[in-house]
């Protein structure tokens, strides 16, 4: 009898093949000593940590909080059919892979010495190699590009949401009190910022929710642009699902925010202004503020790297990925740090051992949610281009069919769960 | 051009000598004349060609736009509040349409 190998066996022996001709086997595996300090146990840091380890590094991961909650499928909590648990995630997984997790928060780094400092801790931890995978922050009011009035008082009235936790949950309690016949506003920023697709899957996941319990409320999207990610299936589906629920208003229709007040729930933009019941600002963001201890780790609002190794620019043995740098065609994706991650921890082991680091080829998908049965994606393939920035590969990639059955929909929203699953327990698991 | 409303955002009253920020959007598709359509015809040059505010009755801004402008000409400026008073915002098409708006400011 010839027995057949599934696919998923298939799979599985490319991946050893891939992880064999990556990482060190035997005795090697001791030569890759060496001390790594991680900062950020998210898709990006947490990725590096368990893959390093993977490599018998020895690795620190430092972050401020105990545990992780991911924006990806935090929208499903705002839709009513998700909750907090299912996307917060502890760093056991970590601890058991063998990473020594510190939690608290980083208050300085010598580059130059190689140390780190976390509060409360007299005694600085040292690197070889330091990596950076600090997510995003936001621009509040004294900050080129802030939104006026929106600071973090503001944002206990206004909430974000955009990083998922305590403003998931308010934003969640917001929308439940909100009387039927309410206006929720969400402002949208101008690129970059994190996860393109992901204020317009919100915006649908809320739409879900008013169907569902609250009809005649409406939303309004003030953008700062006039093209968004996904925007003809998102739109089409707006159409199907909830007629005249969402207005969408583009930058060059005045949809631009200059201006909030947290007082009145009032959102001005550059030519008008909306009163909302409830009002989600997503503001425009930079780099997490940890890249500030270093001088001049970041360019402008985000950081410069090398895309063989994600290290650094401007400061050698400090590497940065996921949002806080500059991966050119890559979007600010949980997927796309996650890949980013291995990249960076098959490098920095490469390097800890004096080999040169492979030249990498990654991948992005970006699944959303219009409703829980009701899924779409977008994926790019990337490599290195011949200017040395990331580049999607020509005729790779591309989105779901315009035209799909009800059937193919809802299996694209099974699969969007089912990445969510898979990559969760491969960082946190 | 059809349904051009331009957007226009100014101060309802400021302190005398304030430099107030204007603000305007005009929706124009700006073809640059150097595109091709599906047949591979030239589309011709469409722009906003000229921009010009006065405040009651002085030029305080001007700008001569070229075909590398983009789409939807949102252009802002500066001048300072003098007196109380009128703006008065034109902007002129290629075709030879005349779009025009005002806003007036209380200045004390």
């Amino acid at each position: 009898m010839i027995k057949t190998n599934s696919r998923r066996d298939v799979l599985k022996l490319a991946g050893a093949a891939t992880l064999a001709s990556l990482l060190p086997s035997g005795k090697s595996f001791a030569q890759a000593a060496g001390n790594v300090v991680v900062i950020g146990g998210g898709f990006g840091g947490g990725t590096v940590a368990k893959y390093l380890r993977k490599a018998g590094v020895n690795v620190t991961l430092i972050d401020a909080n105990a545990g992780f909650v991911t924006c990806p499928f935090s929208n499903t909590v705002l839709g009513g059919f998700g909750e907090m648990r299912q996307v917060s995630h502890t760093f056991d997984g970590m601890r058991r892979a063998g990473v020594n997790v510190v939690t608290g928060t980083v208050t300085a780094i010598d580059s130059a010495a190689k140390r780190v400092t976390v509060q409360g801790n007299a005694t600085p931890i040292a690197y070889d190699r330091l990596v950076l995978s600090p997510g995003i922050d936001f621009k509040f009011v004294g900050t080129a590009g802030a939104i006026a009035g929106y600071d973090e008082a503001a944002a206990e009235k206004m909430p974000h949401a955009w990083k998922a936790g305590p403003q998931t949950e308010l934003l969640r309690r917001q929308l439940i009190a909100m009387d039927d016949g309410g206006v929720v506003v969400m402002t949208i920023p101008n690129n970059p910022y994190r996860c393109p697709p992901g204020p317009y899957e919100r915006a649908s996941l809320i739409a879900h929710y008013l169907k569902t319990s609250k009809p005649r409320s409406k939303i309004v999207l003030l953008d700062g642009k006039d093209t968004f990610s996904k925007q003809g299936l998102f739109q089409a589906a707006w159409t199907a699902l909830y007629p005249g629920m969402i207005e969408w208003v583009s930058f060059s229709q005045g949809g631009n925010v200059a201006r909030v007040d947290p007082a009145t729930n009032t959102v001005f933009t550059d030519f008008g202004q909306h009163k909302g019941n409830v009002v989600n600002v997503i503001p425009p963001q930079r780099a997490g503020r940890v890249v500030d201890l270093i001088p001049n780790l970041a360019t402008g609002d985000y950081c410069q790297v090398n895309p063989t190794t994600f290290e650094s620019r401007s400061v050698p043995n400090v590497h940065v990925l996921g949002d806080a740098c500059v991966a050119g065609a890559m979007p600010k994706s949980g997927f796309s740090a996650n890949n980013q991650g291995k990249v960076t921890a098959v490098a920095v082991a490469a390097l800890l051992r004096g080999q040169a680091p492979v030249a990498p080829s990654m991948i992005n998908v970006c699944y959303s949610l219009v409703n829980p049965d009701y899924g779409i994606s977008v994926s790019s393939v990337h490599k290195i281009g011949d200017d040395g920035t990331i580049i999607s590969v020509p005729n790779s990639g591309g989105t779901s069919p315009a035209a799909a059955t009800a059937e193919f929909r809802k299996m694209e929203a099974d699969y969007a769960r089912g990445w969510y699953a898979s990559i969760s327990n491969e960082i946190w698991g | 051009m059809a349904n051009v409303e331009p957007r226009i955002a100014v101060p309802e009253t400021a302190s005398k000598g304030d430099i107030i920020e204007i603000r305007t959007l005009i929706n124009h598709v700006m073809n640059n004349g150097y595109n091709y359509d599906r047949e591979g015809v030239v589309i011709p040059r469409w722009i906003i060609n000229t921009f010009f505010v006065t405040y009651n009755g002085v030029e305080v801004f001007r700008s001569n736009l070229q075909p590398g402008t983009a789409e939807n000409p949102y252009l802002s400026f500066f001048t300072r509040a003098t007196e109380s008073g009128t703006l008065e915002f034109t902007w002129l098409d290629d075709d030879g349409s005349v779009y025009k708006g005002s806003r007036s400011i209380a200045v004390t």
